[in-house]
């Protein structure tokens, strides 16, 4: 019999994901894998983190721990939790009982179900996405029915922002237009605003009544400290106005695999709230009934015990400082080597990602010849860097700038 | 939108660059979400909610299908608490790729097919692992209505009322065909038939590939066997949610005869896998959604579509359910322990259909209850109108869904003579 789907085409490879993929299928073993977000130590390996395998240990050995089918909207606990976390404990908006937060599947979950919601009950449908942005931002955003407009962001010149064509595009947008900020550490950029300049973003957003609508990925990640990294999402929030926040445990907690994230709806007032809430339940019922638990568990359990919660911040800000170091080695070994061009943005980024400035044929080159994997736009996962492989990357970014136009 | 942009430079960058003013009126805007109606409670998971906020000694909830022993407790599995045991300590807990658990999805694929199945021998299969099967039939639904748009889907009356969410989430219009009957409270084999036989060709069917839910009617095997025949007359698509293999018969060979005999037809089928039930891994959200091929390179293809629904809905699936399933799976002393627990899940439901009709026969009810002991599975189709479930509740702090559908699981020897008691109760004057 034929089958129904002869018509299918093989998609391409995810651009982000297939770079792993060719990684690994590497033979070589000086092969550098600077292309996908997760973190590793200094000696290459990924890294659970102590307070992570505390919490298992904790979970495994609780016999009245049972896997039933939690709420739709997730761990009631780890929801509380994590509004605090990114709020702060102190937040009017959780003290008036104004933020609907729901457990999802990671940031990626968090913002297709919120994409979802705002489909559904949002009276605009056109979502301004920064440009660049996460190569999935888009397909999320498309697939949950939304139309996807983009506001500068990168200015390759600078390799910093292009603040003013920020302003212009978003001072552009419809009214009610929703607006996808990277809470911090911009990915694949590493590029953030200032606080002044956040502070004029936020005015502009909420004189135009445009929806913000946070990323955080790398609360804690990118400057080591969770409050720093959630600076532009409480401003917002002090404000009193509404947004919606995509929160990610995949970095900060190192939980990438659990998928384990949730979605805050910050609305004017506890009743709205409410309501929201149910609705998104309906979103999140027919597209996979319930979160799963064992991620969730895993936090709930770390940032409810103020002893695991300390050993967190310390481990966090150790896989920042590590980053950190990173960068400044990298810019050095470049200044030392004289390698044509002014590198400088390496340590003026932040976060997990340098947007090199490396163009799709260098980037090629470099992988041909000297086996370092990243993504075509030219991004490096600092995190997949040591003291160690600086030097051979050194090399091929060298090489890739004096040979490859 | 920058070129826009550009064209109005002047005038708005300019009012833009100057406002450093504080926002008026922005505590007086109202919200966005005024509008936003309170949603409906889920009819399922909504029991579950009120009988947890009674406070009666006697409550009973035989609501949501979870199963539950017979002193009414949740169970993990012991070959579910040795994996884990196995697992902590020991996982990076990096990303899976957006396929899922390559080993979970090979050895889950070997449950549904047959261990020695030349599908998976000659790799037609296009599989990925799934949210549990809730996210197998919307990752399913999603792909029919990118690669076969236009194309309906057939769903059973009655069938599990989320079924119905998840298709029209995935804007695919639904049609309906017979199956229950309630005169019998048995199958509607001829209705059945009649709708198959009507329907365009090549239209796509949602079968419940063993315990229905949530009547626990199934077609025999012979009856499956005239379906198959008459869905290949008609170049049918079918697609099988199998939420309970082992579940139901105690033996997972025997609960996949339905897909087995579409297989032995030469069907190319699609089937949604979960292992929320027969493993207790509710909770970890584990499953798998499987399309059979005409050849590899379409398998290969397929799969790699099946991803890409994926990826914007999540990335990539979570880990810890998966490595509990391929460390059981894998291992042939915790998988042979695995088999021995789901077939003393599947007894003791079994025995309690028993004890619920026996002991409404005893209370000289004057309706039959043989479907109580016909039926399998999790759930039993009592055939009490939503009045006399409201009842239930009311008088008795019993919880069930309005269709009348017990779940079995939720009966122990401690409160079965309850139960009888109260149904017999509110039926005896029909």
């Amino acid at each position: 019999m034929d089958s129904v789907f002869s018509n299918v085409d093989r998609a391409p490879e995810d651009p982000i994901l297939g770079v792993t993929v060719a990684y690994n299928n590497d033979p070589s073993p000086s092969k550098l894998n600077l292309g996908v977000g997760a973190y590793r130590t200094e000696e290459g390996k990924p890294l659970v983190l102590d307070v992570v395998r505390r919490a298992e240990q904790q979970l495994v050995n609780d016999p009245s721990r049972v896997k039933e089918y939690i709420p739709i909207a997730g761990l009631a606990d780890f929801n509380k939790l994590s509004a605090k976390l990114i709020l702060g404990a102190d937040s009017p908006a959780i003290q008036e009982s104004r933020v609907a937060t729901i457990q999802c599947l990671s940031g990626t979950g968090s913002l297709r179900v919120g994409a979802e919601f705002l489909k559904k009950h949002y009276h605009q449908s056109v979502i301004f996405i920064p440009k660049p942005t996460w190569g999935n931002h888009p397909k999320v955003f498309n697939l949950a029915g939304l139309s996807v407009e983009y506001y500068r962001y990168y200015d390759p010149a600078t390799r910093g922002l292009d603040f003013q064509g920020l302003l212009e595009d978003l001072g552009a947008a419809p009214s009610g237009a929703i607006v996808l900020l990277h809470a911090c550490a911009h990915n694949p950029t590493g590029v953030d605003p200032t606080p002044e300049q956040w502070e004029q973003i936020r005015q502009l957003i909420r004189s135009k009544s445009l929806l913000p609508f946070f990323d955080s990925a790398y609360q804690g990640f990118a400057s080591g400290s969770l409050d720093t990294d959630a600076h532009s999402v409480r401003t917002f929030v002090a404000d009193g106005g509404e947004c919606l926040i995509a929160q990610s445990y995949a970095k900060n907690m190192g939980l990438y695999g659990e998928r384990v994230g949730a979605l805050s709806i910050v609305c004017k007032s506890a009743d709205v709230a409410s309501k929201v809430e149910s609705q998104v339940k309906l979103v999140v019922r027919p597209m996979y009934s319930s979160p799963p638990i064992h991620g969730a568990s895993i936090v709930a359990t770390i940032l409810k015990s103020s002893d695991m919660y300390n050993d967190w911040t310390i481990e966090l800000k150790g896989m920042a400082d590590r980053i950190i170091s990173m960068r400044q080695q990298l810019f050095e070994a470049l200044q030392a080597k004289g390698t044509p061009g002014d590198w400088s943005h390496i340590i003026k980024q932040i976060g997990m990602f340098t947007f090199t400035g490396l163009n799709k044929e260098q980037v090629a080159f470099m992988t041909k010849e000297y086996h370092i994997y990243m993504t075509s736009d030219g991004r490096i996962s600092m995190a997949g860097l040591s003291t160690k492989t600086v030097p051979h990357l050194v090399d091929a970014i060298h090489a890739a700038v004096t040979r490859v136009v | 939108m920058a070129m826009m942009a550009r064209t109005i430079r002047n005038s708005a960058s300019r009012r833009t660059m100057m406002m450093s003013r504080p926002i008026f009126g922005l505590r007086s805007m109202s919200s966005w979400w005024k509008n936003v109606e309170p949603a409906p409670k889920d009819p399922i998971l909504g029991v579950t909610e009120a009988f947890l906020a009674d406070p009666s000694p006697d409550k009973v909830n035989v609501g949501v299908g979870a199963y539950r022993d017979d002193n009414g407790k949740p169970v993990v599995l012991d070959c579910v608490r040795e994996a884990e045991r196995r697992i902590a300590g020991t996982s990076f807990m990096e990303y899976l790729p957006m396929g899922g658990s390559v080993k979970m999805v090979e050895e889950t694929l070997k449950l549904a097919y047959g261990d020695n199945s030349e599908f998976i021998k000659d790799k037609r299969i296009a599989a990925v692992q799934s949210l549990s099967g809730t996210g197998a039939c919307r990752l399913f639904a999603d792909f029919q209505t990118r690669f076969n748009p236009g194309s309906q889907i057939y769903i059973p009356v009655p069938t599990w009322s989320n079924h119905h969410n998840i298709w029209r989430d995935a804007q695919v219009p639904q049609k309906t065909y017979h199956y229950y009957h309630p005169e019998t409270k048995g199958l509607d084999f001829k209705g059945l038939m009649d709708d198959v036989k009507n329907a365009p060709e090549g239209s796509f069917f949602l079968l419940h590939a063993c315990a229905h839910n949530p009547t626990g009617v199934d077609p025999t095997e012979e009856q499956w066997r005239e379906i198959s025949q008459l869905f290949k007359a008609k170049n049918h698509f079918a697609f099988f949610d199998m939420a309970y293999q082992g579940f139901a018969s105690g033996d997972p060979a025997r609960d996949a005869k339905s897909i087995r005999i579409f297989l032995e037809d030469g069907h190319h089928i699609g089937i949604s896998q979960s292992y929320a039930k027969n493993m207790g891994l509710y909770g970890q959200r584990v499953g798998c959604l499987s399309v059979l091929c005409e050849n590899e390179k379409q398998a290969v293809t397929v799969k790699s579509q099946l991803q890409q629904l994926a990826r914007p809905m999540y990335s990539n699936p979570p880990l810890h359910g998966a490595q509990i399933v391929s460390t059981i799976l894998g291992d042939p002393e915790l998988k042979s322990l695995w088999l021995k627990e789901v077939k003393i899940m599947a007894d003791r439901i079994i025995g309690m259909r028993t004890t619920l009709r026996e002991s409404l026969e005893k209370l000289g009810s004057p309706l039959s209850w043989e479907h109580v002991t016909k039926q399998i599975g999790m759930f039993c189709y009592s055939g009490l109108t939503p009045e006399q479930v409201d009842r239930l509740t009311s008088e008795y702090h019993i919880y069930m869904t309005r269709n009348g559908r017990i779940s079995m699981a939720g009966v122990t020897t401690g409160n079965v003579g309850y139960l009888a008691n109260a149904i017999h109760e509110v039926t005896k004057s029909s």
